[in-house]
């Protein structure tokens, strides 16, 4: 392995750390915006922005610098208070962090951003704070003039003679400098003969060890400017007395040079007072270094360690297999040791899939920067909300959502909220209200997104399918099928395709993204309260808590998630509503029967269902369906192997897993059974890859 | 000679460039996050010589300054501000707080060593 460059990766970490701050000066705005008055907050998104503009600075990153220092400015006029932020400013301090964050992006790259849109964004900026910055700005501008102590190249003819006369004062020995240092850097500016002046040394008695009584007279020869002797005294500018004088090109020994001061003191061994008590070197045990709160690791390796553990897991199911075979009591050593061994299992499952997760939040800023883009864009008002941000998801969900989630939260501002003027003739407030929510729900995470708009124009969304032949005209349809059109291919609302959503990508699109992650999309939409969207995905891609069960000596697996729960039926609990279709009865609801074993083309329908074993199976939107199943072997969890590659998309079958006997079971997906089942509204087929 | 050196910056990224700066200079660096974090990691290490971020949470660089030349064992302890600001009022502030000099953000490793070697006195050769 060749050693990596350590400048390299700590120029890959800075945009790591870039993200981070980028994600808490958004925190910082929102809370802004939200009214929050605290001091810090306000400081935090200096502190962000600040750190963003030193570490650009380190990587020679010109653009960043000089955006982030001028945001900064701004920042920084706010922090003194001599900016108050209205809506306006906090627009233009959202679209900066935006603008920031391209910036950001674009420096990681190496892509350059469009010129004309950095300096508009500036000028914006400074708008604000007008003449105050910009003369402000002189005195702060940002230039990397770092102290000049590199003596060794001066181009300057040799041999100038220079006498310093150095005397400092009490206060330079509070400022931690020394004058020994300060002379023997001086003194390696050339070649330097240095004499101290007791003269002003009172009798010890009177000896104020606080005070200051020395100064040094330095006659020194060197190639080195008068300007950049005096910079060596830079840090001590202002504590002392420092006069330096050019004293000819002669060599220093020359007789016309005064005489140096009486009672030369050697300089290895100056006579300063000391402000400072002894110093002690302590050899007690230096504080090991805190350790970081992270590590980062290459993502292949984690993949690895995931595919690693599912293999575990096939393998402690294939063990479990044998031993059950073997014939063991379940009192056995064997078997109260193989249940230790699946319960660890279990939990290094459970660890793996944890350092994969992230928490939800970087995306939904990202959303929120979407929404505020949207509605600026159309002219809308929109107060954007997000929930549970900490909701920790895959990482690899997390990425593959973002593109659907773009589409559905343009959507919502642009289709999803009404007109200024239609809000306000419907008694609503001016400001729409759109809200992203993440939160772990029964094994899976649900995410919804809610307008709080006119809902969904059902009459107008049949119309229009039926002009575009998605659906036969003149159909009865209930309000939940009707709302299912909206994921039909080739559907758009608006008439004219708006500039926004209307990019080609239609809710189709949207569904069978989200599908591919194992997920689920359902509408609920209220006339003139609004619509919510609710995506339902699984925890992970990898395993899956499932049911197995047997239809016709096939062993198929039901994911667990889905069901909702098992029943044993009696013959009269069927009811006939067709050559084809049966029902349920099961607490005062009608559910239809769908038979695994025909669905799949197994066997024909039984005719007796006396005894027979379904599966209640529940929807996101709560639509329901009882699968009749041959038999209910175990509950357990399954590592998911994808069929996409290999067979193409599947009806009614979501993934395969390995067994622990070594055979392979098709892992069933029950909402497309159902929905092909039912045959409602001809919704194709979709891809129901779970994972790859 | 080995110098001890105790760097304090809020940025990863600084921290990460200090460390290997000060590492490759032949000096041992421990590194803190904070004005608050620096101060328990100086407490129980004497230092050659401190760098301080001024911009920072919980504790900034002129607190954190106060707050250890409070302590009479660092009381002569060379103290270098990084700073990303060459304005004089910061200087001035910085010096105020009792810090022993400057470097400006960004920083060359040449430079930095060369000024922690003169405030710690060993010399800039």
């Amino acid at each position: 392995m060749t050693k990596p460059d350590p400048m390299a990766e700590i120029r890959a970490s800075f945009f790591l750390e870039c993200e981070e701050l980028l994600e808490a000066l958004q925190d910082g705005l929102l809370a802004l915006d939200g009214g929050d008055k605290d001091p810090e907050t306000i400081n935090i998104c200096f502190r962000a922005v600040h750190s963003i503009k030193g570490g650009a600075g380190a990587f020679g990153l010109d653009d960043l610098v000089r955006f982030a220092h001028r945001y900064e400015t701004v920042l920084d006029a706010i922090r003194n208070g001599t900016l108050t932020p209205d809506h306006d400013t906090m627009l233009l301090f959202f679209k900066a962090a935006d603008f920031l964050s391209d910036l950001v992006r674009s420096s990681q790259t190496g892509d350059g951003l469009e010129p004309d849109l950095v300096e508009g964004t500036l000028l914006d900026l400074e708008s604000f704070t007008g003449d105050a910055v910009k003369e402000e700005e002189a005195a702060t501008d940002f230039e990397p003039m770092a102290v000049s102590l590199d003596l060794s190249d001066f181009d300057l003819p040799s041999g100038t003679v220079y006498r310093v006369i150095f005397a400092p004062e009490p206060e330079l020995f509070k400022s931690g400098n020394e004058p020994q240092h300060l002379l023997r850097a001086l003194a390696e500016a050339g070649t330097a003969r240095i004499t101290c002046d007791s003269s002003k040394l009172p009798r010890l008695e009177a000896l104020d060890p606080e005070n200051a009584y020395l100064s040094w007279t330095v006659d020194i020869e060197t190639e080195v400017s008068a300007e950049d002797l005096t910079e060596l005294f830079d840090f001590v500018d202002g504590l002392c007395s420092l006069v330096i004088t050019e004293v000819s090109n002669a060599p220093p020994d020359k007789p016309d040079l005064p005489a140096p001061p009486p009672d030369a003191v050697d300089i290895s061994n100056p006579g300063a007072p000391l402000a400072s008590p002894t110093l002690q070197k302590s050899n007690g045990t230096r504080p090991t270094q805190t350790p970081n709160a992270t590590v980062r690791v290459d993502l292949d390796r984690i993949d690895r360690l995931v595919n690693l553990v599912g293999e575990l897991v096939i393998n402690q199911a294939m063990l479990s297999q044998s031993v059950a075979e073997a014939g063991l009591t379940s009192d056995s050593q064997v078997t109260s040791g193989l249940e230790e061994f699946m319960r660890l299992t279990r939990d290094i499952q459970d660890s793996v899939m944890m350092i994969r997760a992230q928490p939800v939040k970087s995306m939904f800023q990202r959303m929120s920067r979407i929404a505020r883009e949207t509605s600026g864009a159309i002219g809308k008002r929109v107060n954007f909300l997000t929930e549970g941000d900490n909701t920790e998801v895959d990482k690899t969900v997390i990425e593959r959502l973002a593109d659907p989630l773009t589409h559905m939260i343009r959507n919502a501002v642009d289709h999803g909220l009404e007109s200024k003027s239609d809000r306000l003739a419907a008694g609503k407030s001016e400001e729409g209200t759109i809200t992203l929510s993440a939160a772990h729900k029964s094994g899976r995470v649900i995410i919804e997104i809610s307008d709080d708009g006119d809902g969904i124009n059902r009459p107008k969304v049949k119309q229009i399918a039926e002009t575009r032949g998605l659906i036969p005209p003149g159909q009865d349809l209930s309000d939940h099928e009707i709302d299912a059109l909206l994921f039909l291919p080739g559907f758009s609302t608006m008439t004219q395709v708006s500039d926004l959503s209307g990019r080609g990508v239609g809710m189709d699109v949207v569904r069978s993204a989200i599908q591919s992650l194992g997920g689920r999309i359902s509408i609920t939409s209220v006339k003139g309260r609004g619509t919510t969207f609710s995506i339902s995905l699984p925890l992970t891609l990898a395993v899956l808590d499932g049911m197995v069960i047997t239809v016709d000596g096939e062993t198929l697996v039901v994911p667990l998630s889905a069901i909702v729960e098992t029943i044993s039926l009696m013959d009269d609990d069927v009811k006939r509503l067709g050559p084809d279709t049966n029902v349920i009865h099961i607490r005062d609801v009608f559910v239809p029967l769908v038979d695994l074993g025909v669905e799949l083309g197994y066997r024909s329908a039984p005719t007796d269902y006396e005894g027979r074993v379904v599966l209640l199976i529940s929807q996101e939107d709560g639509a329901r369906m009882a699968l009749l199943v041959d038999t209910i072997e175990e509950q357990r969890q399954v590592v998911i192997k994808g069929l996409q590659a290999t067979y193409g998309r599947v009806p009614g079958i979501a993934a395969a897993t390995i067994l622990g006997d070594g055979k392979i079971a098709l892992i069933v997906d029950p909402v497309d059974l159902m929905t092909r089942a039912s045959g409602k509204t001809g919704t194709p087929s979709e891809d129901l890859q779970l994972a790859g | 000679m080995s110098l001890s050196i105790l760097a304090i910056d809020d940025s990863r990224t600084i921290r990460d460039m200090l460390t290997l700066a000060l590492t490759q200079a032949g000096f041992d660096p421990t590194v803190a996050e904070d004005g608050i974090h620096g101060l328990e990691v100086l407490d129980g290490m004497q230092p050659d010589a401190i760098i301080t971020d001024i911009n920072m949470p919980r504790l900034d660089g002129f607190g954190f300054i106060e707050a250890v030349r409070e302590q009479p064992q660092h009381q002569t302890t060379p103290i270098l501000v990084l700073t990303t600001e060459s304005a004089p009022e910061l200087k001035a502030r910085a010096r105020a707080a009792g810090a022993t000099g400057w470097i400006v953000k960004p920083f060359d490793p040449a430079k930095l060593v060369k000024a922690l070697n003169m405030v710690a006195g060993t010399g800039t050769a």
